[in-house]
Order: structure tokens, then C-alpha cells, then sequence
């Protein structure tokens, strides 16, 4: 048989980058100044978990755990409207969209 | 071959998602979020998940993407202003994030019993899947479609002007 058809990867290394991803989200939201932006970085954490989602369903061979997936993106989706309808108005109602000066509920 | 196109992809994921870090305009970081999304499609083909790739490239990085790099440049959003942020952030919340990739990592390293993925093994076909979502989940199922219904009712009443006039409303 080709030995490339072979070849493995261990699982772990998906679930290390799934992590990897999530902490590059969270680094994100923590640094990033524009409301677009932390957003986005909020959808790159939702992505990390749903990789590790699949890696946990290919190694227990079980498709619950694929349709979970499939109703995280369900639910991405939904959130990605109203959460940009909402920024929509905030920068009508500021028209900035950097986070330091949209501060009215800061404490 | 699954070897080379794990670490291809990874690698293409990972600095999309560095990029889009570093970018300091909106636009760039949406479009290297569409390289990170379409490479995690890839993965999940790599692990067998074949509905979810399609639905990943058609859901993630069309519909979602679309409708951020819409608003980005809907709003014209220019060059952020790079700024300390709050000290809770930089007190708090690296060294939470540090901690909580040390935690990840060791556990995934110290995990027995976790498998190997290999091509053409363990493929989930779109029957299966949806199989179980037709029979077992079809409540939740249709729960989603209420939610996403309700999603577009909340988007088009946020994004409307406050004056009512009425021509402006369709822009979500």
C-alpha cells in the first residue's frame, strides 16, 4: 500500500490547535480596539471549539457530537445579525466603533 | 498525505488567525478570519465530518463573512487606534489566558486513549447525520429555525431608524 495513504496524525494535535485557536480568539477580544473586530475574534473562539467538537466525534465515532456542531454554527449565525444590527446602532447612535469611547456603562 | 495536509492547513489556520491579530483594519482581519474558517473546512473533510466542511465554507465563510465584511464596510470602519485597554484586561486576562492554554495543553498531552485520525477512516456521511437530526433531535431542530426567525426580527428592529421611517429598513 502507499505509504502516504498511511499516515496519521494523532488526535491530540487537532484538540492543540482547537486550544491554540481559542486563545488566540480570547488575545483578541482582549487587545483588538475595534467593536468589529472583538467580535470577530469572538467567532474565532466559537471555530476553536467547534474543532475539537469534531475531533471528540471521530474519536468516539459519534454524530451527536457533529450535529452539536451544526447547531453551534446555527446558532453563530443568529448571533452574527443581531450582534452586527447592534453595532450598526451604536455607530449610528456614536459614530465611533472603538471600544474606549463607547464606555457609558463603564462603572 | 494526511500528515502533510494537517500540517499544510494548521499552519494556513494559524497564521490566519495571527493576521488577523496584528492587522490593525477591519477588512484585513475579516478576510484572514475567511482563510482561518475555509482551512478549518478542510480539517473537518480531513476528519470526516463532510456535512460540516460544505456547511462550514457555506454558513462560516459565506453567509457570516459576508455579512461582517458588509458592515465593515457599510460603516466604513478606518484604521483602529491601538490602545493600552483596561487594566483588568492586561491584570487579569493574559495571564488567564496563559493559564488556560497551560491547563489545555497539559491535559490533551496527558489524555490516554485518544485515537488517530487517518484518510478515508471514520467518515460520517451526510445520511447518518442527518438520520439522527430528523428522528431524534427534531425538536431542537425546529427550535433553531424559531430562534433564527427571531434573530432576523431582532436584527431588522435594531438596525431601523429610531424616526420610523420606513425605507431604510431592509439593511440587515
Amino acid at each position: 500500500m502507499n505509504p502516504l495513504l498511511t499516515q496519521e496524525v494523532p488526535l491530540s494535535w487537532y484538540l492543540l490547535l482547537s486550544a491554540v485557536l481559542f486563545s488566540l480568539g480570547v488575545v483578541g477580544f482582549l487587545i483588538k480596539r475595534n467593536l468589529i473586530t472583538v467580535f470577530m475574534s469572538i467567532e474565532l473562539m466559537l471555530n476553536g471549539v467547534n474543532l475539537s467538537f469534531v475531533t471528540f466525534a471521530h474519536q468516539w465515532h459519534a454524530v451527536k457530537g457533529q450535529i452539536f456542531v451544526f447547531f453551534v454554527m446555527m446558532v453563530a449565525a443568529a448571533e452574527a445579525s443581531v450582534g452586527l444590527a447592534i453595532i450598526i446602532a451604536v455607530f449610528r447612535a456614536r459614530a465611533t466603533l472603538a471600544v474606549d469611547r463607547i464606555d457609558r456603562m463603564k462603572l | 498525505m494526511h500528515l502533510i495536509l494537517f500540517l499544510v492547513f494548521a499552519g494556513i489556520c494559524l497564521a490566519g488567525a495571527i493576521n488577523l491579530l496584528l492587522q490593525s483594519h477591519p477588512i484585513n482581519s475579516a478576510l484572514s478570519l475567511i482563510v482561518v474558517m475555509t482551512s478549518l473546512a478542510v480539517l473537518y473533510l480531513l476528519l470526516g465530518a463532510e456535512f460540516l466542511a460544505a456547511a462550514q465554507v457555506i454558513v462560516y465563510a459565506g453567509a457570516i463573512m459576508v455579512l461582517f465584511t458588509f458592515v465593515v464596510m457599510l460603516l466604513n470602519a478606518g484604521r483602529e487606534e491601538r490602545t493600552l485597554g483596561s487594566r483588568a484586561a492586561r491584570a487579569v486576562g493574559f495571564p488567564a489566558v496563559t493559564a488556560i492554554l497551560a491547563v489545555i495543553a497539559t491535559v490533551i498531552l496527558h489524555a490516554q486513549g485518544l485515537g488517530v485520525a487517518r484518510l478515508s477512516e471514520g467518515i460520517t456521511s451526510t445520511e447518518e447525520l442527518s438520520a439522527v437530526l430528523f428522528t431524534k433531535l427534531l425538536l431542537p431542530f425546529e427550535v433553531t429555525s424559531v430562534l433564527i426567525l427571531i434573530a432576523i426580527l431582532g436584527a431588522v428592529a435594531l438596525a431601523r431608524h429610531e424616526d420610523g421611517s420606513a425605507e431604510r429598513t431592509g439593511e440587515e
